[in-house]
């Protein structure tokens, strides 16, 4: 499927699948208002893993700068959502 | 000084992989060698290598940890769970008591070459992933173990070629010996996979008898051909005598000599002199006479200096005694850094149960060899105080003398 049109759902899923396939996340844990680290547990080193991840996934670098400003799961979507949209 | 005893043994390697797989390999002379083919599309002048298994950690340790842990960090892992079990230690314990680790390891290969892929398809340092550096580290066992088991003491990775396991013993005595620590994990760590070898293919140090691998390692054999390399990991958990009686621990045996010496020479051509220096300091330390050693396990790989000069070193201090020797490398191949580790677990499992393993595929011994007791075949007998020789690359040299109490 082509990257750019990919709707909020499939990008939903992707995520939600690397994140229980790669970084061995609980499934039930997936919630949108979960903090990325004090609630899923994802350390400084888990943080270049989902960099690796979502390179592979998506086709594009998230800057450590950037996701330094990302908390939840909810604005970890949107991040990722709208770096597609910006192509 | 204190006494330094061993109270657990793990083994993870290609005649086995635990310890009463591996006591029976070693009674039976069932060798562990086969063929890569990897090896000879990558460019290798020989396939041959130990078979060893890819354990699967999934469900035993977390993927912070088995994304830091190489291969040769695997099979520690495994080598260290069964050593542990064997002492009735595990994790509890060592919240509550200190102990140490000292591990011999001298590559980790394959993690430096695939992040170095990595980063030239990507031209990305980030894309390499966060295992990367703690794979590729010398120090990468130690690191690792150190961290799954929550050890709290001394903490180091001694690298010194061919003998690191060896040496690795020798130095976690002395700090026990020193009372510095009441317990130590130590072994030693080897990979096995065909990018780790490759150069040491190059030297033209291998065996290249490919139509019958079980009989391509030959120690002390006038046929022989080279070594074949190998891995996997050995544990060995030592333990100042008191502290181990109090506890209760099964002990296998004292490590009471420990010799080591430096040939300054060539730095891959052996020296009898060195190997010899080393086996009489640890005879020294131990304050034993050659004829006091029931049985000694020689490094003897299967090449053609190697041994000979082995022979002559073994010859020099043990000639008159007419010690039975034999190198369990015919099964195992060249187990190189964990190979001074693996093979006391070896002699330890031979000592418990009253045997000598045979010096498989020694057909004709060659004419220095041919002065040795070499034990061809295996052989019922009560083994009290046992000698492990082990040397490596540089002319380092190690000897180790482990007594039955």
């Amino acid at each position: 499927m082509k990257m750019s049109k990919m709707n909020r759902e499939e990008i939903v899923e992707i995520i939600n699948n690397f994140l229980i396939e790669d970084i061995e996340i609980e499934q039930e844990s997936l919630k949108e208002k979960a903090f990325l680290k004090e609630d899923l547990g994802i350390d400084s080193l888990d943080f270049v893993d989902i960099v690796v991840v979502v390179e592979q996934k998506f086709g594009f670098k998230i800057k450590p700068e950037e996701m330094s400003k990302v908390k939840t799961l909810l604005q970890f979507y949107d991040y990722i959502e709208n770096k597609i949209k910006e192509g | 000084m204190k006494r330094v005893v061993i109270t657990g043994i793990g083994i993870y390697s290609c005649i086995g992989t635990n310890m009463d797989e591996v006591r029976d390999s070693l009674h039976k002379g069932k060798s562990g060698i086969g063929i890569d083919p990897k090896r000879t599309e990558y460019g290798y002048r020989s396939p041959l290598t130990g078979i060893v298994p890819l354990p699967d950690l999934k469900g035993k340790l977390s993927r912070r940890q088995r994304v830091c842990l190489p291969e040769e960090g695997e099979y520690a892992f495994m080598a260290t769970e069964e050593a542990l079990k064997d002492a009735g230690l595990g994790v509890d314990y060592f919240e509550k008591n200190e102990a140490g680790i000292l591990y011999g390891n001298d590559s980790s290969s394959k993690a430096v070459i695939e992040s170095h892929e990595a980063c030239l398809e990507k031209k990305d340092t980030t894309l390499m992933g966060s295992g990367a550096i703690f794979q590729s580290m010398n120090s990468t066992v130690t690191m690792n173990l150190s961290t799954i088991y929550k050890l709290r003491g001394i903490n180091f990775t001694i690298s010194a070629a061919c003998a690191s396991g060896s040496h690795t013993l020798g130095l976690g005595a002395l700090f026990i010996r020193l009372g510095l620590q009441d317990m130590i994990v130590c072994g030693g760590a080897q990979e096995t996979n065909y990018l780790s070898m490759a150069s040491f293919d190059g030297l033209s140090a291998f065996s290249t008898r490919v139509d019958n691998p079980q009989k391509a390692s030959r120690p002390f054999d006038k046929n022989r051909d080279g070594l074949v390399p190998s891995g996997g990991a050995a544990t060995v958990i030592l333990e100042e005598y008191e502290h181990a009686v109090k506890r209760g621990a099964k002990i296998y045996a004292e490590i009471v000599g420990y010799g080591f010496s430096s040939n300054g020479v060539h730095i891959s051509q052996p020296s009898n002199e060195g190997s010899a220096l080393a086996m009489t300091r640890a005879l020294q330390d131990a304050r034993l006479k050659p004829s006091d050693i029931d049985y000694i396990n020689a490094h003897a790989t299967s090449t053609v200096l190697g041994d000979t000069y082995e022979a002559m070193a073994i010859d020099e201090v043990f000639g008159a005694s007419k010690t039975p020797v034999s190198s369990t490398k015919g099964m195992t191949g060249h187990e190189c850094w964990m190979a001074g580790a693996s093979e006391v677990v070896y002699t330890l499992l031979m000592m418990k149960d009253s045997f000598m393993a045979p010096n498989i595929n020694l057909e004709e011994p060659d004419d220095i060899s041919k002065k040795l007791n070499i034990i061809a075949k295996t052989t019922d007998k009560n083994l009290d105080i046992c000698l492990s020789n082990s040397f490596g690359f540089g002319g380092t040299n190690s000897a180790l003398i482990l007594k039955k109490l």
